[in-house]
């Protein structure tokens, strides 16, 4: 008797094991990490230690910045609520891997978009929130104002484990002068070890500099150059190899950007369903049936605009109005001298 | 026959159990990568690595490999973990034998230093140290020479670099003196043996290491030439030197900070192993007419390194690992050039952390192997 229901377990627990398998991977097709961000309820949201302007916890660890709206976008689209995402804080050289291997779903991280890491690494970047270039800072007490003042010998602080290292060498090879790099592991104490004088000159993102020349001793004692030795531009990355999540990521972006394109904000969304045009219907959900493709209802759009904003809403809260870069250079729409540019959504 | 049977199946399951483990994670990491697309290979290794490292004991920027750059984080991490063993040992055996002191004050501050700097978490000790220099040291242009030719500034310690000429005859004098004063030290213990006689080994060991190399000077032709560092200006406000050899801050704070650390610890090392030999042992050397030093150094020291050697293993492995906080300070280690910067260029994951921890592995290992052998050498030789 015994050794019959011994048999008989072990085959219940065959067959369950293998039924779990199957739904499992049914479910993977519709996207596996769709279906773990509605259980667990909660987007999983990789951001930067603290940079003004892209993603910083203030006292209470409250995240707020233009990539932290990134991920409020998607939470608002996937659940219905913007603030239903856990942020976590990721040094420049922890970030991939904590992408790749599963701890968050979501890399929203002043990350420059570049072939190898797009081809290489197993990831796929979704789109450019913002367009950004390597520069440099200095003393304006050195009396440089342009980077062909730079001498041989020059030290300059940078972070490991970024663009911003090969750029750095690239710029100074081409221009034949031998330098020092000095690179540290979190963007606090470069900030501290330039600040002390350890090095002429501060070198990454431009947006970078202009954020943490705000938390120097004194601000106006430096300056950044104007020249701009790369291009970076900044955006969302996912995990390769789930599409729909892929394309939810980066629609939720296109929409903040679109919605700005439209003049639709976060406080005349619900009027546009009225509206004559059909493009400003179909993005706040009064027309078509866009949210379907991704195995989501058709107001999904809508709560982006009105929870997170359009995209210029969010430059303005984040980054102009704190004083970091009040000029929105080629961070503009398209239609208003910039090169922000986003593929229609219908 | 089934006793044997007994033996080997559970030892059996054991190893069938970490095969299993091993199989399962190699075997997930894997079905994980196919599915990102992720390659894995140690190919990249002999790529161009394209970034530059501030600090390298060999020739090395970015137009080497990135085995090249491995080499230049692991020779980073040796230097440091040498010269802080070193300076560690040293002050952690003053401050054991220290601590041992009848003289209250210095009895006293030896207890102080070891409470204090032991109890501190190290990182914490490390951003002291760096950021405390960065604050308190000269800019380059208001240094003051030290001895005419040392500049102590933010940007690091200049010191003059030594420029010779016929260094190998120099080099060879040196080994000279050594083999001689190794000859000399033989003779001296042979003749204490059979005629009882103690000839004064050490002066004629000092003697031999200064003469030798002077007379390659004044007869072999060798030249010893320095080239100081020179102030260079950059931009109004912004000076280095120039010439000569400099030391960046981050070494000095790094070695500093492991040094002082560390040397707590051994400290209590060396205060155990005194304090484990016994009394009577001092006194009945005392009682045979040994003075109070040939008593240390002929009684007292050769059985307390028993006690002291083992634990001081364990100290040396822990401020060599320790050494890869180097990264928070930016001195360019192992951790920050080969498992940090390379690790991102590549996203290599996989490979880079398991070539580091191998690494550092193979370094503990060797100084294992190492201080073993030397407490081997001390034990008790039974007759």
């Amino acid at each position: 008797m015994f050794k019959y229901l011994k048999q008989l377990t072990s085959l219940v627990a065959m067959v369950a094991v293998l039924f779990t398998f199957t739904t499992e991977s049914m479910a993977a097709k519709k996207s596996k990490t769709l279906k773990n961000t509605q259980k667990k309820g909660f987007v999983r949201c990789g951001v930067s230690q603290g940079l003004p302007g892209f993603s910083n916890a203030d006292a209470a660890g409250n995240w707020t910045g233009v990539d932290v709206d990134v991920c409020r976008a998607v939470a608002a689209a996937v659940l219905g609520d913007a603030n239903k995402v856990k942020f976590t804080p990721l040094s420049a050289k922890e970030r991939f891997t904590a992408l790749t291997s599963g701890e968050i779903d979501i890399l929203s991280r002043n990350t420059t978009w570049t072939l190898s890491r797009d081809a290489d690494i197993g990831l796929t970047f979704v789109g450019v929130n913002f367009y950004d270039g390597q520069g440099f800072m200095v003393r304006k007490s050195s009396g440089i104002t342009s980077t062909s003042q730079f001498k041989d010998g020059i030290s300059a602080c940078t972070n490991i484990g970024t663009t911003t290292e090969l750029n750095m060498r690239d710029f100074f090879n081409s221009k034949g002068i031998s330098y020092e790099p000095v690179a540290f592991e979190k963007a606090d104490e470069v900030v501290a070890a330039y600040d002390a004088g350890r090095c002429d000159t501060y070198t990454t993102d431009k947006s970078g500099l202009a954020a943490q020349r705000t938390k120097m001793k004194n601000p106006d004692e430096h300056i950044v150059l104007p020249e701009t030795i790369s291009k970076e531009p900044l955006g969302p990355v996912v995990r390769q190899g789930d599409a729909v999540w892929e394309d939810i990521v980066r629609w939720s972006l296109n929409t903040m950007i679109e919605a700005e394109e439209y003049g639709i904000t976060s406080a005349n969304a619900d009027m546009m369903k009225t509206s004559d045009n059909p493009a400003i219907k179909r993005l706040v959900g009064a027309e078509g049936e866009l949210g379907a493709a991704f195995g989501l209802d058709n107001d999904w759009s809508l709560r982006i605009i009105k929870q997170v904003g359009n995209y210029g809403e969010s430059y303005k809260r984040n980054i102009a109005d704190t004083g970091i870069l009040p000029d929105r250079g080629p961070n503009q729409l398209w239609t208003k001298g910039g090169i922000l540019y986003v593929p229609p959504a219908r | 026959m089934n006793f044997k049977l007994k033996d080997i199946v559970p030892q059996l399951i054991t190893v069938l159990a970490v095969v299993l483990v091993f199989g399962f994670f190699t075997y997930n990491a894997q079905i994980n990568m196919e599915n990102r697309g992720i390659d894995f290979g140690y190919g990249f290794l002999s790529q161009e690595s394209s970034f530059d490292v501030q600090f390298s004991l060999i020739e090395y920027d970015g137009s080497h490999s990135y085995f090249r750059a491995y080499l230049v984080g692991l020779l980073n991490t040796i230097l440091v973990s040498v010269i802080g063993i070193i300076i560690a040992t040293i002050l952690g055996v003053i401050v054991g034998i220290a601590r041992l002191s009848p003289n209250y004050l210095i009895n006293k501050f030896a207890a102080f230093y070891v409470e204090f700097f032991r109890n501190i978490p190290l990182l914490l000790q490390i951003f002291f140290w760096y950021f405390a220099a960065l604050r308190a040291l000269p800019l380059p242009q208001d240094a003051e020479a030290m001895f005419g030719v040392f500049f102590l500034t933010i940007k690091g310690l200049y010191v003059p670099a030594f420029i010779w000429q016929n260094f190998n005859i120099f080099f060879y004098s040196i080994i000279a003196a050594i083999i001689a004063i190794i000859v000399i030290r033989a003779h001296a213990k042979k003749v204490q043996e059979n005629q009882g006689k103690q000839i004064p080994v050490f002066l004629i060991s000092l003697g031999l290491i200064f003469i030798l190399p002077l007379l390659s000077f004044l007869i072999g032709g060798v030249k010893l030439s320095f080239e100081v560092p020179v102030l260079k200006q950059l931009a109004t406000t912004s000076f280095i030197y120039e010439g000569g050899v400099s030391l960046p801050p981050e070494l000095i704070a790094l070695t500093l900070s492991l040094s002082l650390y560390t040397a707590t610890f051994i400290a209590e090392c060396v205060r155990a192993g005194i304090q484990g030999v016994g009394k009577g042992q001092k006194e009945a050397a005392a009682s045979i007419g040994l003075t109070p030093n040939q008593v240390l150094k002929l009684v007292i020291m050769p059985q307390a390194l028993r006690i002291i050697i083992p634990p001081t293993t364990n100290q040396y492995l822990n401020l060599t690992k320790n050494s890869s906080l180097a990264a928070a300070i930016a001195y360019p280690d192992l951790v920050l050039v080969f498992a940090g910067t390379a690790l991102m260029q590549t996203g290599k994951a996989i490979e880079i952390v398991s070539i580091t921890m191998f690494t550092y592995l193979t370094l503990s290992i060797s100084i294992s192997i190492l201080m073993n052998w030397y407490n081997k050498k001390i034990a008790i030789q039974e007759k």
